[in-house]
């Protein structure tokens, strides 16, 4: 059942290329916003603020991609759901669905990023891990939020103020391994800071799966 | 809640506001009569974390067996839990004042207790914006369990492993260590009781209001 909803989540996705090509717009436009905002010359800005510009940049576009998983659709979509999937299926399959999602956008602005500011990391690999380990800590708690967030009245705002502080944590940590990554120092520094990260990962999915089924009976 | 431990968290904040005013406390540097600010501020981040716990509580039993018993209690553990925090906060700034020369620091310790503090608040944004209420019930107790679990290792988890100036946290000597001769402890322990027990009063004066003012308006309904 998951690996269906899966399917129907990307073939739905494909279908309605313009919410695609609207995150990835808003994506660009917020990199080269920060682009022109810090002058045109290469090289300018300080590690440290490139590593607070590309998470801010993340931070809003995946908030806001992710943010439709629920608040967009329609009523009589959720009543078809409910009649042929059990709840815990279907916020897997959200879960699932928006890391890969989170991490197409991060790539895309890490890609992007590289492209027009500047590419100051040193251990690429640890940097994507630290992406992927985010992307999926999005993930899980956008997507009850947004469960939470798509019941009330004012859904767009009621989403940022519910989310920030949730996702401060994961934010953090993903900070501190950006830090590690830019400086390039010996990975046994950063184990720390995965393993916290992958822990909050398992809390936010376990009580996502846990509490989602209390959201959809309404 | 029991008239006799109402009495007791009186006698016990009696107790410790003149102790912890008068009594002996160790002299160390910087610190000197500020290591008094343990007995107030200390307290108000263990009242405001069990009344959150108890608040979950609630939630959780909540979404096992919806009541608006359970709701209520829920909130207005919550609500007192915030209260406490904020308290702490303030509290806190007060003593960074001497002790740090500023009252914000940016501490990571501080900073987890304002995104805790911001947590909640947007707890009641949520409670806010939704009408109906038995929608509400549901979904905030969902928030405030998903809430508590995403505030623990802010409070908890990152202040130790970052570098910090707060006593306790990053390597930095607990109040273990600058209390060789456990002078402090006392006068601290009673304050942690009794200022928790005044949290569960208040607590329990604002669910008899609430259930009182339900009343009112279903007698009012009755009358139309």
């Amino acid at each position: 059942m998951v690996f269906k909803l899966i399917r129907k989540e990307f073939i739905l996705e494909l279908r309605r290329k313009s919410v695609i090509a609207g995150i990835s717009l808003y994506l660009f436009s917020l990199i080269f916003i920060c682009y022109f905002t810090f002058s045109l010359r290469q090289n300018s800005i300080s590690p440290a603020t490139w590593s607070a510009l590309f998470w801010l940049t993340i931070l809003f576009s995946v908030v806001n991609s992710v943010a439709k998983s629920f608040i967009g659709e329609k009523k009589g979509t959720f009543i078809y759901y409910y009649g042929v999937a059990s709840p815990q299926a279907i916020i897997l399959s959200k879960i699932i669905y928006n890391t890969v999602l989170c991490l197409l956008l991060s790539l895309g602005g890490y890609l992007l990023f590289s492209l027009f500011i500047d590419n100051p990391i040193q251990d690429h690999l640890l940097f994507v891990g630290s992406l992927f380990l985010a992307s999926f800590g999005f993930a899980a708690s956008l997507s009850l939020i947004s469960g939470i967030a798509s019941k009330a009245n004012n859904s767009n705002i009621l989403m940022a103020v519910l989310s920030f502080p949730v996702v401060i944590a994961i934010l953090l940590m993903a900070i501190n391994l950006t830090k590690n990554a830019l400086d390039g120092i010996d990975r046994s520094a950063s184990t720390d800071e995965l393993l916290n990260l992958l822990a909050i990962n398992c809390i936010s999915t376990a009580l996502a799966y846990l509490l989602f089924p209390y959201i959809w009976r309404s | 809640m029991k008239n006799w431990l109402k009495i007791v968290a009186v006698v016990l904040l009696i107790y410790v506001h003149t102790a912890g005013l008068l009594l002996d406390v160790p002299r160390l540097n910087i610190l000197n009569e500020t290591i008094r600010a343990l007995y107030f501020h200390v307290p108000m981040w263990f009242g405001m974390v069990l009344l959150f716990l108890i608040s979950v509580y609630h939630a959780i039993r909540y979404l096992r067996n919806p009541s608006i018993e359970t709701d209520r209690k829920s909130v207005e553990y919550a609500n007192i839990g915030l209260l406490f925090g904020i308290l702490g906060i303030v509290t806190g700034m007060l003593w960074a004042n001497y002790a740090w020369g500023t009252p914000w620091h940016g501490d990571p310790k501080q900073n987890g207790a304002a995104i805790t503090l911001l947590v909640y608040l947007a707890y009641f944004v949520l409670r806010g914006s939704i009408e109906n209420s038995e929608q509400r019930a549901r979904l905030s107790a969902v928030y405030n369990i998903f809430a508590f679990a995403a505030m623990v290792p802010l409070i908890f988890i990152i202040p130790r492993l970052t570098s910090s100036m707060h006593p306790g946290s990053g390597g930095n000597p607990g109040f273990n260590m600058y209390d060789l001769d456990s002078s402090m402890r006392p006068v601290f322990y009673p304050a942690v009781i009794g200022w928790f027990l005044v949290g569960l009063w208040i607590v329990s004066i604002r669910v008899k209001v609430k259930e009182l003012e339900e009343k009112i308006l279903d007698l009012h309904d009755e009358n139309k």
